[in-house]
């Protein structure tokens, strides 16, 4: 017979806290504790001393203060009159509209280079890899500001557009110009009634996702599946055409036309804007089209077959048993690249963009002296939009991921 | 009676595949024109490619190479490239303002880095690894400047910490912690107290030295590489360990290390170089200024470790758990396990990962120029805004270009063997 011993119990010993695994991480814990509140007061108070060094303050009131310069491109208004915080306001929605087209395009083309790199086609893949490497490659600063000199360098003048017979023309039936100085748009003017219209837009888009929902309820209960995608759209276009047509075209569409040595009118996309947004989005789309690729790929093979002995024809295939699977790998990396793109749209100093960095970390910041503030602020508001999103992100694996066991 | 069935003796040799399934018709047919749709594409992207090349092909063969300014390019051919910027500047693109009688320095630098790097890549020759520990040593020394004994003293006193460690744990003490606490402060009394006088002595006997070259005229190429690979090479340890912090069941630690990280990739890399360059002064004691290109080092690497961080996290996350099971079970402690067992599982999935937060990271060193350092791209503005080149832009561009994808290429390619070899499963 053995009985179970207990071993002799030690009296506790200083050199424990650093040897014995009991106490060992909380120890640990301590030190790295105590070292890091020392490193944090050593350089609060660093900055402490700097700050009175140098007469200096802590305080946004800068913010409320005239701001004294313009900002070419806003989507408020805004004047030189307006205050520090409407210009990082105006910097803010700036960057956030870089950011929205660039992810809009930069998804288009990531999806249609991705699929069209795993197809069959030797030299479509191959072309489309060329893409992917170039892009991936080399730096997007050096994008950012070719597809800038591209733009200015490349285009013409506006009074190219001069005379009886111009160097240069608008395209599309006298509506677009793409000039040096950026491009112009028709822009639609909204008359009476046409408030009306968007009101009939927004119902048949509402009753188009009624009826995606009917359809897919349908199939589910019967097994039939009908024209989805045709009948959403007909529900979307057609009360609206109908309706635009009846009530005597409410939008018309003002087109730009040269005067003096510029264009007027119509809607004016900057090129400091167009090639930042386009340079972010191929660039973006490179990495897009790897993922969506890696996405595909990694639904394994036997899906396929499984799906194609069941009788499905290959574009069903694809819709109802690849894509779905392979959206949840897509996605997480999918939205952390579009978190990349609004990151690097602070890039926008290299062509004269002014966003967020170029308004309050920029202008701002030079202006007042408030470095520290400023930066605080660009940080802070940076840090938001990254936390918006990977909570985003979060989410969408937590609800997403497939459970197992 | 004769026998009337026929029973073939001979096999029949078997024919030939039809001509439009096999050779060069066969290729073309599978590959390029196996549906109308394929068919569209393949005409498409043909007539794509000879567009771009139809271009491209006179503009750059026909390039000028030596004229003295873009002016007398465009009076000779307008249409074709201006490659004499290159041949006027390429000195500036690969050294910025390194001094011309220096140039040596950084060119041996490159040549020692690749021969460096070679052990680390292929472990064929890893017997040389010892030429890839002296070499950051080395490189500094050479780039910078100044007294090659202040270079070594730093090797010497690592050297004799490492040493006091080993003997203290094979003689005297059983437990490491408190073993390195006391190798750490044997080094640094070694470099408070004992290096400075060494290295005056050393200087006064066999003074080698180089000229001082300040960090301010580090520019071009030698300075995307230096920050580059110093980031690289700093970025991946950091980067291992903030991962296990982020992994790790001590909750300080923990936090500490989830908040760094997130914190880091929550703001883009520019507004941490402003950081560097504005702001680091106010953190710091009144009065000290350390090396722009250090401070711009110390920054890229922070950014990259923790995004290295985040790739290695979702290495370990891939693991089975079994793994760190079995590892306990076998009794090794967590250093022994996480050497021996997870980490060199952990870091074989995420090797593309890696390798693609290293491209990135080189990729952004474009964007010191941005806080006025020299690198290749803010030279190309600089260059532009000289008289004689002004309005010269796809030479230039696609030149650097062309420089950063050969590097980032190669390393893309390399990960794409390491993880062939890597491969164990089927």
């Amino acid at each position: 017979m053995s009985s179970p011993t207990l071993p002799p119990s030690e009296s506790f010993k200083f050199s424990m806290l650093l040897s014995d695994t009991r106490y060992r991480g909380m120890s640990l814990q301590v030190i790295t504790f105590i070292i890091f509140m020392a490193v944090f007061f050593w350089l609060v108070d660093n900055t402490i001393k700097n700050l009175a060094l140098l007469d200096k303050d802590v305080s946004f009131n800068f913010l409320w203060l005239r701001a004294g310069y313009d900002i070419n491109q806003r989507l408020i208004p805004y004047t030189s009159d307006s205050t520090h915080g409407m210009a990082a306001l105006v910097g803010i929605l700036n960057t956030l509209l870089v950011a929205f087209v660039g992810c809009i395009i930069a998804t288009v083309l990531g999806l249609f280079v991705g699929i069209l790199r795993l197809s069959k086609n030797w030299i479509v893949a191959k072309l489309m890899s060329a893409y992917i490497e170039g892009f991936r490659n080399v730096p997007v600063l050096l994008w950012i500001v070719m597809v800038f000199a591209l733009l200015t360098e490349f285009t013409p003048a506006p009074r190219a557009f001069k005379g009886a017979e111009p160097e240069a023309t608008m395209l599309f039936f006298e509506s677009i110009a793409i000039t040096n100085r950026g491009t112009y748009f028709p822009a639609p003017v909204l008359v009476e009634g046409a408030y009306w219209l968007l009101l009939c837009f927004g119902l048949s888009i509402v009753a188009s996702i009624y009826f995606i929902r009917y359809a897919n309820k349908q199939k589910k209960d019967t097994g039939k599946s009908l024209p989805t995608f045709w009948i959403s759209v007909a529900v979307i276009i057609f009360p609206t055409l109908i309706l635009f047509f009846a009530m005597g075209q409410p939008v018309s569409l003002e087109y730009p036309y040269l005067k003096g040595f510029n264009f007027k009118d119509g809607i004016h996309l900057r090129n400091s804007f167009l090639a930042l947004t386009l340079a972010l989005a191929f660039y973006t789309s490179a990495f897009i089209a790897e993922i969506v690729r890696a996405g595909i790929m990694a639904v394994s093979k036997g899906q396929t077959e499984a799906a194609a002995s069941l009788g499905l024809r290959p574009n069903k295939i694809m819709s109802l048993i690849i894509l779905p699977q392979a959206l949840r790998i897509i996605v997480p990396p999918l939205i952390s690249n579009y978190l990349n793109l609004t990151k690097n749209s602070s890039l926008a100093i290299a062509v004269g963009y002014m966003d967020v960095r170029g308004t309050l970390g920029g202008i701002t910041l030079n202006q007042t002296g408030r470095e520290l503030e400023s930066m605080l602020l660009l940080m802070g508001f940076y840090l938001a939009v990254s936390l918006l999103i990977s909570s985003f992100i979060n989410y969408f694996n937590r609800s997403f991921q497939i459970v197992v066991r | 009676m004769t026998n009337i069935a026929f029973v073939r003796k001979k096999e029949i040799p078997p024919s030939a595949p039809p001509i439009t399934e096999v050779g060069l018709i066969g290729w073309l047919r599978q590959n390029l024109f196996s549906s109308w749709l394929n068919s569209i594409l393949t005409v498409l992207s043909v007539y794509f490619i000879v567009i771009i090349l139809w271009d491209f092909i006179p503009w750059a063969y026909g390039g000028h190479w030596n004229t003295k300014s873009l002016r007398e390019c465009l009076d000779l051919d307008p249409d074709v490239a201006c490659f004499s910027v290159l041949t006027a500047r390429w000195k500036q693109l690969l050294f910025g303002l390194y001094p011309a009688e220096e140039y040596w320095r950084p060119t041996l630098t490159f040549i020692f880095l690749l021969l460096a790097i070679v052990p680390i890549l292929f472990p064929k020759f890893f017997r040389f690894f010892w030429f890839s520990i002296i070499y950051p040593g080395l490189a500094v020394w050479l780039l910078w400047g100044g007294s090659f004994w202040s270079i070594s003293i730093v090797y010497i006193g690592l050297t004799l910490g490492a040493l006091f460690f080993l003997t203290l744990i094979r003689r005297y003490l059983k437990n490491y912690m408190i073993a390195a606490i006391l190798a750490f402060l044997f080094t640094a009394v070694f470099f408070l107290f004992i290096s400075n006088p060494v290295v005056g002595l050393l200087n006064v006997i066999l003074p080698i030295t180089l000229p001082f070259v300040e960090s301010l005229k580090m520019g071009g190429f030698t300075l995307s590489l230096i920050v580059g690979v110093t980031g690289i090479v700093a970025s991946f340890p950091i980067g291992i360990l903030l991962a296990l912090g982020r992994q790790s069941n001590l909750p300080v630690i923990k936090m500490i290390c989830v908040g760094f990280i997130e914190f880091i990739r929550g703001v883009p890399l520019i507004t941490l170089l402003f950081v560097a360059s504005v702001l680091l002064n106010y953190f710091l004691p009144p009065g000290t200024n350390f090396d722009i290109v250090l401070r711009v080092v110390i920054m890229v690497t922070l950014f990259s470790a923790a995004y290295m961080a985040e790739v290695i996290r979702g290495g370990l996350a891939g693991l089975p758990l079994g793994q760190h099971e079995a590892s306990a079970s076998l009794g090794l402690t967590y250093w022994q396990s996480q050497r021996l067992i997870i980490m060199p599982q952990a870091l074989k999935i995420s090797i593309p990962g890696i390798v693609n937060t290293f491209i990135g990271l080189f990729k952004d060193t474009t964007l010191v120029s941005i806080i006025s350092l020299r690198d290749p791209v803010g030279l190309a503005s600089t260059i532009r805004a000289d008289q004689k080149w002004n309005g010269i832009y796809w030479e230039l561009y696609v030149a650097i270009g062309l420089m950063f994808f050969i590097f980032c290429w190669g390393m893309s390619q390399y990960s794409q063997y390491l993880e062939r070899k890597l491969k164990t499963d089927k």
